[in-house]
């Protein structure tokens, strides 16, 4: 029977957040780019939590944007609330979280896929890798049409063998009811690589016409709205916003959960897979923390053309009888309807130790993967890894070097570098407390850090590198005339000062030393400055972080240099770590499975000591 | 960290007397003696003199004068590491020499990993595999038995007091951290004015740490080297010929040595920590039973044994027990007694135990010579990183002590300093690595461990 046969460039295996990212990438870059989703209605889909953003997430938001990704921009079309979380703590967890009008959201991304060039969206199953040898030639679905690529990009999220649970209910089925992927796991199996089981969970959706608001604390968004793309300001994108609300379980609740616990799959070993820790049920929490006597509860808005509300907090696999007595036990739910059920999912993926830094398989060449396939979670970790995978196929494809941010660039290259190099037993989720170097990590300056590299890939366009530039020099000359403009102990200065709450000067002063006093900034100072000339806001921002933590900034710049050291000194791919006398058995099997690519990866697998370093260090000497 | 940067350590034994001397090896060595060192004639220094020439003057420490010194230049490629080495000679004492080393460190150097100097020298081509390869042999026994010992060398309840402090960052960390991470969660408010308090306790626990380690128990680290046997076959004789006087309480009744003694000694400039132990046999003497325990434990921390023989008995079945003690251990046999009748069968000594076998007298000291051959042999190829590696562990202890203090000190600066609570995680964080560092442990997930046991997140 005759079937269809195309070729392309790159062939991206599902439209999540992952593989938007890296089927835009790679199409912008130029490449024929096919992307398979197995439900055009599951395109940039939110199947969980109805927000981007938050803690160290809304770092990796403003990461790939700086890259010229597309999250950020998506995000400010379709956002209904804004939040700067952490504001009273240090600009490095600084931390911005929106919610998303999901439906909005998955419309706006599909959009966007269909109307950029050389990219072409296909609804479809992709059930096998065609290979030959160790090389990947293209993908087949279920339909049996081939698909022909230079290049592959897994992105599958939670669909390989999906099954739903709530308790003793279980469906065969992705998020949502959505189809399965039940064919994929069999060829990657077949081709030799090793899957596991991993698993996560969603609360329910209740109708909004049945809750009682009146019992719950409002949450509104910012008033100063900033948004997550460098080339919005927020003019561009000020909105009226929609609020969550926030109320709390109780003592009723729990009992509701601990007389039921035996109904739970998780407890009963219904549920095989390894859920995240940092992302419990609330049975979890429940059984976990006994002391707690209430745990908060999130009712947040799917979206302002729905009546569906999200429970944050109240993700759960328990029966729907229970769920139902247990979510009408928190203050305002008590007449909850649920649209639909919580359910915990499992799903295959992979230990990402078998990729490289690349994201491509250290066996497969031309095989890439990116997403929660690669044991993450959450949406802004997906994308950029999809987003990393989708550039570094494309650029195998056009016969150049990787890109691989490393651990001092971007919280990118951290969460990279953990997937690739620490064996997770859990899906992987960001954390500011990852990132060694975060006060140089900073979401406020993921533009400075990365449009360089984002004009290199070449997706970021000459306009905006030009306006990026302009902003860079802005602050440089800036910070050059504050610390040479010297001001006296004059009677204009010292009148200022005491109205300021500040110390007289004894000696002249620098401008510059005058905003690092911790009662003082740019902008105070600005009736003493009489030649500034007027910047934006993120200029002022810029120089008021440089000047004010500039003892700490050094510091880690110092521990960066020292780190940059072991990273660059590169192992090669033909090493034979058995030949190496003297690494101990447990760091020789570690090292053999990783094969890591630099000394600085190989130093921070766990089980490889400093000693054994240096023991690689003198054998790469020879 | 491993390869560019400048290393120090004391080259020499750990004798009270003679004159000692400090390696300093890497590209910034003369820089930095030069920063300490003031030359007799006030118009050189150190950078302007010629190779494997040395110059005359004084250590100094700010204003005060330490040490008179000879300063040797050797640069870069012609020294023992092929890089630029200075070596300080002076006039000795232990404590003084450790002083000079710690201002050496102050100064910008690194304390020397055990068998750095010699593995420089390899990577620079200056010595060839073999040699290195005895260096990669004691870099993987330092490595297997690091927890072991750094846990030892830390007698009483030190490491307990290190642990407890350890926790207690951690935790710290741990909720501050999920405060950033879970805002909504989790507050901070007020939470510094009581960490303030809590670390202000902490600095000062470690300024006690510190100042025991100040008061210089230096002699008291070498290779811990025990002597067991069963009773009465002439440990304590060799103990005492070791030291070359009367320690241990000598008789002809066996077993009267009942608990362990502890010396230390310099065998041709290997330093050896001796502890004789309570000779082991079936017993049910309970006061003696006690000493046979202390001997078996001793023997489990043992760097060495030296396991005496009677020459003039047969083996027997206690020999039988002590020598499953001697499995996968660094071992020398002596078969003592050699001035009397030869009955013990030492071909079957020779050809059952895996370990260098010699044949001595304690009592006339016939046969000292092999032994201190044997113990020279076995300890060759390290003999001068092995200095090295007891001496500088101390060192290295401290300076970890003392840079977890530091980074303590700065998140108390921080804190004063008003700073958000984000910051002050960082250096709690670095003083944590560093206590960690001294008691073996490393950092691996720590951190996510205990965030996710001790506080609830979640959406």
């Amino acid at each position: 029977m005759p079937q269809i046969e195309e070729t392309y460039d790159l062939v991206v295996v599902g439209a999540g957040h992952a593989g938007c990212e890296a089927a835009l990438a790679a199409a912008r870059m130029g490449l024929e780019t096919i992307i398979f989703t197995v439900s055009m209605d599951s395109v940039a889909m939110m199947p969980c939590n109805p927000n981007v953003g938050g803690s160290s997430k809304g770092h990796l938001v403003r990461e790939i944007d700086a890259l010229g990704g597309e999250m950020g921009k998506n995000i400010d079309k379709t956002y209904i609330q804004s939040k700067m979380l952490n504001e009273s703590k240090g600009p490095a967890v600084h931390s911005l979280r929106a919610q998303a009008d999901k439906a909005e959201y998955s419309r706006a991304m599909r959009m966007t896929l269909q109307s950029t060039e050389h990219l072409t969206l296909r609804q479809a199953e992709v059930t096998q890798i065609l290979a030959e040898g160790k090389r990947v030639i293209g993908v087949k679905t279920y339909s049996g049409g081939s698909y022909y690529a230079k290049a592959v990009i897994l992105c599958t999220g939670v669909y390989l063998k999906a099954r739903c649970i709530f308790g003793e209910v279980s469906y065969p089925t992705g998020p949502n009811g959505l189809q399965a992927a039940n064919h994929l796991t069999d060829s990657l199996v077949e081709l030799g690589i090793p899957v596991r089981r991993f698993k996560t969970g969603t609360p329910a959706r209740i109708d909004k016409r049945s809750i009682d608001f009146s019992k719950m604390e409002e949450q509104k968004g910012d008033e100063h709205i900033v948004p997550f793309s460098f080339t919005n300001t927020e003019e561009d994108i000020k909105r009226e916003q929609v609020s969550c609300w926030l109320t709390y379980t109780n003592e009723h609740t729990h009992a509701v959960i601990r007389d039921n616990i035996h109904r739970s799959p998780l407890f009963s070993g219904a549920i095989e897979g390894t859920g995240p820790r940092y992302c419990p049920s609330i049975e979890d929490k429940v059984m976990k923390f006994p002391d707690k006597d209430r745990h908060q509860v999130f009712i947040e808005p799917e979206g302002e053309y729905t009546n569906e509300m999200y429970v944050g907090g109240m993700s759960s696999s328990l029966p729907e009888d229970i769920q139902y007595a247990m979510y009408r036990s928190v203050p305002g739910l008590e007449h909850a309807k649920i649209v639909r059920t919580a359910y915990a999912i499992e799903y295959d993926c992979i230990d990402a130790t078998q990729l490289k830094p690349s994201l491509e398989f250290k066996e497969f060449s031309g095989l890439f993967a990116g997403g929660q396939f690669n044991g993450s979670s959450g949406y802004e970790e997906a994308a950029a890894q999809g987003f990393m995978a989708g550039v570094n196929a494309a650029r195998k494809i056009q016969g150049k070097a990787p890109v691989i941010l490393d651990r001092s660039q971007a919280y990118i290259g951290v969460l990279i570098d953990d997937l690739v190099t620490k064996e997770t037993a859990e899906p992987y989720r960001m954390m500011t407390s990852r990132a060694e170097y975060r006060l140089l990590l900073r979401q406020d300056n993921a533009d400075l850090r990365l449009t360089d590299i984002g004009y290199e890939i070449g997706l970021i366009d000459e306009e905006r590198y030009r306006k990026f530039n302009e902003k860079r020099d802005a602050i440089q000359k800036e910070l050059h005339r504050l610390e040479t403009t010297v001001v006296g102990a004059n009677k204009t200065i010292q009148a200022f000062l005491e109205k300021a709450g500040s110390t007289p000067l004894k000696t002249a002063l620098t401008l510059a030393d005058l905003i690092r006093r911790p009662e003082l900034n740019y902008e105070k100072i600005a009736e003493i400055d009489s030649e500034r000339r007027p910047l934006t806001p993120e200029v002022v921002e810029q120089i008021n972080i440089n000047l004010k933590y500039e003892g700490y900034i050094k510091r880690q710049m110092q521990q960066v240099e020292h780190f940059k050291k072991l990273e660059k000194r590169k192992i090669p791919e033909s090493i034979d770590y058995d030949v190496i006398d003297n690494l101990r058995i447990e760091a020789r099997q570690k090292l053999k499975a990783i094969r890591p690519a630099s000394v600085g990866q190989a130093s921070r697998i766990s089980g490889v000591s400093p000693a054994d370093i240096s023991v690689l260090l003198i054998y790469l000497g020879k | 960290m491993f390869q560019t940067d400048t290393i120090a350590a004391i080259a020499t034994g750990m004798t009270n007397a003679g004159i000692g001397i400090i390696r300093v090896s890497g590209e910034e060595s003369i820089k930095i003696v030069d920063r300490i060192f003031w030359a007799k004639n006030p118009k050189k220094t150190l950078e302007k003199t010629k190779s494997y020439q040395a110059l005359f003057g004084n250590i100094h420490d700010g204003d005060v004068i330490m040490d008179e010194a000879i300063c040797l230049v050797m640069r870069a490629p012609n020294s023992y590491t092929t890089e630029d080495v200075v070596e300080i000679q002076c006039h000795g004492g232990m404590i003084m020499l450790r002083k000079i080393l710690e201002l050496v460190i102050r100064s910008g150097a690194r304390a020397a990993e055990a068998g750095e100097f010699t593995k420089r020298a390899y990577l620079g081509g200056r010595i060839d595999i073999t040699q290195a390869e005895s260096v990669m042999d004691l870099i993987y026994a330092k490595n297997e038995m690091a927890a072991r010992a750094s846990v030892s060398q830390l007698r009483g309840n030190l490491s307990e007091k290190l642990k407890e402090i350890r926790a207690m960052i951690l935790h710290h960390i741990a909720y501050i951290e999920s405060a950033l991470d879970d805002p909504e969660n989790y507050s901070l408010e007020g939470y510094a004015d009581a960490l303030q308090l809590q670390l202000e306790d902490t600095i000062e626990r470690l300024d006690m740490l510190l100042a025991t380690a100040d008061e210089g128990k230096i002699i008291k680290e070498g290779i811990r080297t025990v002597i067991l046997g069963k009773p009465n076959a002439g440990k304590s004789s060799l103990l005492n010929r070791l030291l070359g006087e009367e320690r241990a309480i000598v008789t002809e009744v066996a077993g009267t040595t009942r608990d362990t003694l502890e010396e230390d000694a310099m065998i041709q400039g290997i330093p050896l920590k001796i502890i004789d132990t309570a000779g082991i046999r079936e017993t049910t003497d309970t006061v003696e039973k006690i000493g046979v325990d202390k001997a078996k434990n001793s023997a489990e921390d043992a760097d060495l044994i030296l396991y005496v023989v009677d020459g003039a008995k047969t083996l027997d079945a206690d020999d039988r027990q002590i020598m499953e003690l001697l499995t996968d251990r660094k071992v020398i046999t002596i078969i003592n007694k050699s001035d009397v009748d030869q009955v013990v069968d030492k071909q079957w000594i020779t050809s059952n135990l895996s370990s260098p076998v010699v044949e001595l007298s304690a009592k006339t000291g016939e046969g000292m010579q092999d032994l201190y051959e044997c113990l020279k042999t076995m300890f060759f190829h390290g003999k001068l990183t092995m200095n090295d590696e007891v001496y500088i562990t101390n060192v290295r202890h401290k300076q970890a002590l003392a840079e977890a203090k530091r980074s303590l000190c700065q998140a108390l600066d921080s804190i004063r300093g008003q700073m958000p609570e984000d910051f002050l995680t960082i250096d709690m964080m670095a003083a944590y690595e560093q206590l960690g560092y001294i008691l073996g442990e490393t950092l691996d997930d720590d951190l996510a461990n205990e965030i996710f046991s001790k506080f609830c997140m979640g959406k």
